[in-house]
């Protein structure tokens, strides 16, 4: 089951260190195991399963664990936000499960059950045909993520029959119409125009009707803001939520911006140096927030909804390095509250705990000591 | 267009002012130059006639105005008794041989073109190919022996190549005894059967050369956000770099290719000299070693002449493929 | 370090001669074309900007891409040359000073960039590079260069010993940090900072706001913060220049722009701000603006905000409206004000005020 692929560099993979030995198997989307997220119990298969997926680099500089072991669990109709730093591992989780790494220079482990077919290590064309079909992705910059000598109806054009046996007619009335549906202008005109002779939020909604003109049940955003101005971004949010509810498929956020996960997500999960620190419903991580590294990014934002503080709360030091990763919780030499968990922040990796329903947290810290420093000293300067 | 028209004007006027203002400032008098014109029985008389035919007394910018006039409409010329038209566009003619420069220029044309085309279309397919093989295959067994092999070929000067080939291919191995140029209208398959080993050994440095642009500019282009949009949309892998990463990676060989191949018009001395055609290239060196400004002239203009109209033809077909060319 | 501790009270916008002041400012970038570079057309990228910041204030510069704020932060550096209108430093005319003429002032006017990756001299060491200033403008120091770099690497929250290292073993906010202290290095008046953090992650972001905050203080730093985020904006300015299009549509201090925003375009500025609470999601009313910022090559007639505007009526795309004080501190430039005093509703006769409060329920507009 884990397995890269038909990656050469992989012969020694008895010894990989990587491979589960005796993870869960789950059977057609049956979730074992992991605890599962999702705020509706009662549906045992999740439409995209994670489990325990680990994206590993091998550079001159030695090994970076990009994604060092991700579970969760989302449902169709749903949005859930990935949110981290640049380093985080948000990106290259979202291209692992996309298929997108290339297998001679990423090592991936783990599971991928996409509407309960396995992808990691899945015939390389099986997930070839899901892309662009079933799952479908958008980049943060449509400048560079469109082809500058192709027009924008070309590319969608493109997009369309890779999928669908259809005349190329037919397509192209199809992009026309996706156009139209994410509010260009003139699309009969706008569609045999180039990426450069759009305006980023064009570009960015030109982008959005190429990932969604096959009909995703599954579609990823990776930053898809981040490059546009906010009355702009304003728009592109409101448009993705529009299609979610419309299309009735899965969303994944993934972006630096807690507001903007604010504005869509159902669900959250805050990734911090390869690993998942908290996850939780939207509402439960924002109101309630239990990892250190949550406080230290929402004291980090300035908040206009909020009384203006004097100073900002934000987290010491710097991300760390992903070859050397610090031991026991990633977090831990950046964390204010090491003292109070008696050296193990230092030598045991924090287990991803249920903490309460529908939350779960990777934290040593006790309970009490917890909802104290929440209430007493995190919250009031928030 | 005008540009191009402009650009010809100024190389025109350059060169003239190389071979005529130049010796004058080093020292040298229109009398020496009239000499060199009327040969080996030189008598003041005649130098006199030829100064005065050749105008070589009047002030320099009618001079080059002459020029200028005999390229675009022709020009008389009388060396003594004879007199004889020179139809444009006139070149003059060759001081050693009394022969009018340009009929024997466009004789040679279709020597060089020939060569160079051929070699061009050789270069292209080889170097594209291997660029974008050892791009995608990029640390392989192939990489490394093909970009080996390319830095060899790059170091290799074409007259190298050209004698190894000729040893081994005609005086050796018997293949080709002796290669000569048959004009394809004579001939079609002798024609490209005896360009056999002139192609490859002009190829040889160019394809090269091309390979390593080639792999550079696809592995540039591979680690592009639209490779890895064309691939989200779940193209194949072949088709991506087909249509989505070699045609952006093939922008700027174009513009080089259009550089190199004007220029191998003007003349592919070297390869020309060691397969001895008579290509515009051999026709300069004459020139150059018996100080035959006429045929010197008429060649920098020709090869002038096709290097504009390639730089020109390369800006247009930029345009064709880059469309953000077209609208800026 | 500081030297002198006058505190000057914020708001001091009346009476007290500003620091800096902008009159009329102008910058258009000509357009060219074919051989012969005639011109075309012009970027009209700063048309006629006024400003003014008061010692030890810090104005924040908002807007979208494209609206001239850039422009407008090297225009006040003079590192771009005005085509028009008048900057005064300290009362002096500084708008068609020389490059020489302006040496001795680069001590006073600094200016911090975005990138933290590309401003920095890859070859230099922080050393060189915090050093350099000392060495351009010739300035004898107490205890010697070095001394002082190091000192200045310890006020911006790196560690001293790190002198002699190269730009590239730093972090992004570390890079940042080099910048400021490199602009900090003459001890300078004013400080003009083009998105000081909006390269950098989230968590060192507010690093910088807090340490530009704490550099203000301690120095008696008056900052010119140009930036999109209307948050950090929010965070780290005494008062506030919203601008669209070449042009400032709205001026006040900061309670009062971001509690009573007159401008329409501020008020949509707000509402698209994502705010961090899900719970607000459904309760919020957005103002979505419709259509993307217009060209500044080709800008609209009258108010240039009239296209998108959902207020804008025929007035509005003939004539241009000025920007005039609607109350105390607060100038705005529209036809229609909103939250505006009911004096100012005189003032502006087609003005049709709103009475609810804050930014967000406002005139929602479909798109």
């Amino acid at each position: 089951m884990s397995t890269a692929g038909s990656d050469p560099l992989r012969k020694d993979s008895d010894r990989d260190p990587l491979r589960k030995e005796d993870g869960p198997a789950p059977s057609a989307g049956a979730t074992v195991g992991e605890p599962v997220l999702t705020a509706r119990p009662d549906t045992a298969e999740a439409f995209l399963a994670v489990r325990d997926l680990k994206i590993h680099f091998n550079t001159d500089d030695g090994l970076v664990r990009s994604v060092d072991g991700i579970s969760f669990d989302l449902q169709r109709g749903r949005t859930l936000g990935i949110v981290g730093e640049s380093g985080s591992g948000k990106s290259v989780t979202s291209l692992g499960i996309m298929g997108l790494h290339r297998t001679a220079k990423a090592r991936i482990s783990g599971e991928v059950w996409l509407d309960g077919e396995e992808l990691i290590g899945a015939d390389p064309d099986r997930v070839r045909r899901l892309r662009g079909m079933k799952m479908a992705m958008i980049f943060q910059d449509p400048l560079s993520a469109m082809h500058p000598y192709y027009t924008v109806g070309a590319q969608i054009v493109e997009a369309c029959r890779v999928h669908q046996d259809v005349s190329k007619q037919v397509a192209r009335k199809r992009a026309i119409e996706m156009l139209d549906r994410v509010g260009i202008p003139e699309p009969h005109q706008r569609v045999a125009d180039y990426p450069h002779q759009f305006s980023g939020g064009m570009r960015q909604r030109a982008m959005i009707a190429m990932a969604l003109v096959n009909n995703p049940e599954l579609l990823i955003a990776d930053e898809p803001t981040t490059a546009l101005d906010v009355t702009v971004q304003a728009q592109i949010l409101d448009l993705i939520r529009d299609l979610q509810k419309e299309f009735g498929s899965a969303v994944i956020m993934i972006t630096h911006d807690l507001g903007v996960v604010a504005e869509l997500a159902d669900d959250l999960l805050v990734m911090y140096a390869g690993r998942c620190v908290e996850r939780g419903t939207a509402e439960k991580v924002f109101t309630e927030p239990q990892h250190p590294y949550t406080w230290g990014l929402l004291g980090s934002m300035p908040r206009m909804d909020r009384e203006r503080t004097e100073r900002l709360n934000p987290v010491k030091g710097a991300p760390p390095s992903l070859i050397n990763v610090p031991s026991g919780c990633a977090f831990h030499p950046r964390c204010p509250y090491v003292g109070l968990n008696g050296g193990s922040s230092e030598t045991i990796v924090p287990e991803l705990r249920e903490t309460a329903a529908g939350h779960w947290s990777a934290c040593h810290l006790g309970e009490q000591d917890r909802d104290r420093i929440w209430t007493e000293e995190i919250a009031p300067k928030l | 267009m005008i540009a191009a028209l402009l650009l010809l004007l100024v190389v025109s006027a350059v060169t003239f002012a190389i071979f005529f203002l130049l010796p004058r400032l080093g020292g040298q008098t229109t009398t020496q130059l009239a000499t060199q014109y009327v040969g080996k029985d030189a008598n003041p008389e005649s130098i006199a006639a030829v100064k005065k035919n050749l105008g070589f007394d009047l002030p320099l910018y009618e001079q080059y105005w002459h020029f200028i006039k005999a390229i675009a409409v022709g020009a008389n010329y009388k060396f003594g008794p004879d007199a004889s038209v020179c139809h444009a566009p006139c070149f003059g003619y060759s001081f050693k041989s009394h022969i009018e420069v340009w009929p024997e220029l466009k004789s040679r044309i279709p020597v060089t073109l020939s060569l160079a085309i051929g070699a061009a279309v050789i270069w292209v397919i080889s170097g594209v190919a291997i660029g974008v093989l050892s791009a995608l295959k990029r640390g392989s067994f192939f990489d490394r022996l093909s970009m080996g092999v390319a830095l060899a070929g790059v170091s290799l000067p074409t007259f190298f190549t050209g004698m190894l080939a000729l040893g081994f291919f005609q005086y050796n191995w018997h293949i080709w005894d002796n290669v000569q140029f048959v004009p394809i209208s004579d001939d079609p398959f002798q024609w490209a059967w005896n360009l056999v080993l002139p192609w490859c050994s002009l190829a040889f440095l160019y394809s090269a050369l091309y390979a390593r642009l080639t792999r550079a500019g696809m592995l540039e282009t591979m680690g592009e956000d639209y490779i890895r949009t064309a691939r989200a949309k779940g193209l194949r892998e072949s088709r991506v770099v087909a249509k989505h990463g070699l045609r952006a990676a093939l922008t700027p060989i174009v513009t080089i290719f259009g550089m190199d191949f004007g220029l191998l018009i003007g003349g592919a001395v070297i390869t020309e000299n060691v397969f001895s055609f008579k290509g515009i290239g051999a026709y300069a060196v004459d020139g150059i070693r018996d100080n035959d400004l006429p045929i010197v002239l008429g060649v920098t203009m020709v090869a002038a002449f096709f290097i504009i109209m390639c730089s020109l033809l390369v800006d247009l077909l930029y345009a064709a493929i880059d469309p953000r060319v077209r609208y800026s | 370090m500081p030297q002198e501790d006058v505190k000057i009270p914020q708001q001091s916008t009346a009476g007290a001669e500003p620091l800096l002041r902008v009159t009329g400012l102008v910058k258009h970038f000509p357009i060219t074309k074919g051989m012969l570079r005639r011109q075309v057309g012009a970027v009209q990228a700063v048309d006629g900007i006024d400003l003014q910041v008061a010692a030890g204030q810090t104005l924040g510069v908002v807007g979208e891409s494209g609206c001239g704020k850039s422009t407008m932060g090297r225009l006040i550096t003079r590192l771009l040359e005005p085509t028009g209108g008048k900057i005064e430093f300290q009362g002096r005319d500084i708008t068609h000073l020389s490059v020489g003429e302006m040496r001795p002032l680069r001590r006073d006017v600094q200016m911090i960039f975005q990138d933290p990756y590309s401003s920095l001299n890859p070859r230099h060491t922080i050393g060189t590079i915090v050093g350099a200033p000392f060495k351009l403008q010739k300035v004898a120091t107490e205890s010697g260069v070095k001394k002082e770099v190091q000192n200045l690497l310890e006020l911006v929250g790196l560690n001293p010993e790190h002198y002699n290292r190269y730009p590239h073993e730093f972090s992004g906010g570390q890079r940042q940090r080099i910048g400021i202290a490199r602009a900090l290095a003459l001890k300078p008046k004013l400080v003009v900072a083009d998105e000081p953090v909006s390269a950098l992650d989230v968590s060192i972001q507010a690093q910088v706001v807090n340490l530009l905050d704490d550099l203000q203080s301690e120095l008696g730093l008056t900052y010119v913060i140009i930036a999109h985020d209307l948050s950090v904006i929010r965070h780290v300015s005494d008062r506030i220049a919203v601008m669209y299009l070449g042009k400032v549509v709205e001026v006040a201090d900061r309670e009062a722009l971001y509690g009573q925003p007159m401008h329409p375009y501020t008020n949509a500025l707000l509402s698209a701000v994502p705010v961090p609470d899900p719970k607000r999601r459904t309760a919020r009313q957005r103002i979505l603006l419709t259509g993307d910022v217009p060209s500044p090559i080709n800008p609209p007639s009258g108010c240039r905000f009239h296209t998108r505007c959902w207020k804008a009526t025929e007035v509005c795309s003939t004539q241009e409206p000025p920007l005039i004080a609607l109350a105390t501190g607060h100038e705005v430039a529209c036809h229609h004000p909103e939250n505006a005093p009911a004096k100012a509703q005189e003032k502006n006769a087609q003005g049709k005020g709103a009475e609810n409060g804050p930014a967000i329920g406002n005139q929602p507009t479909d798109l």
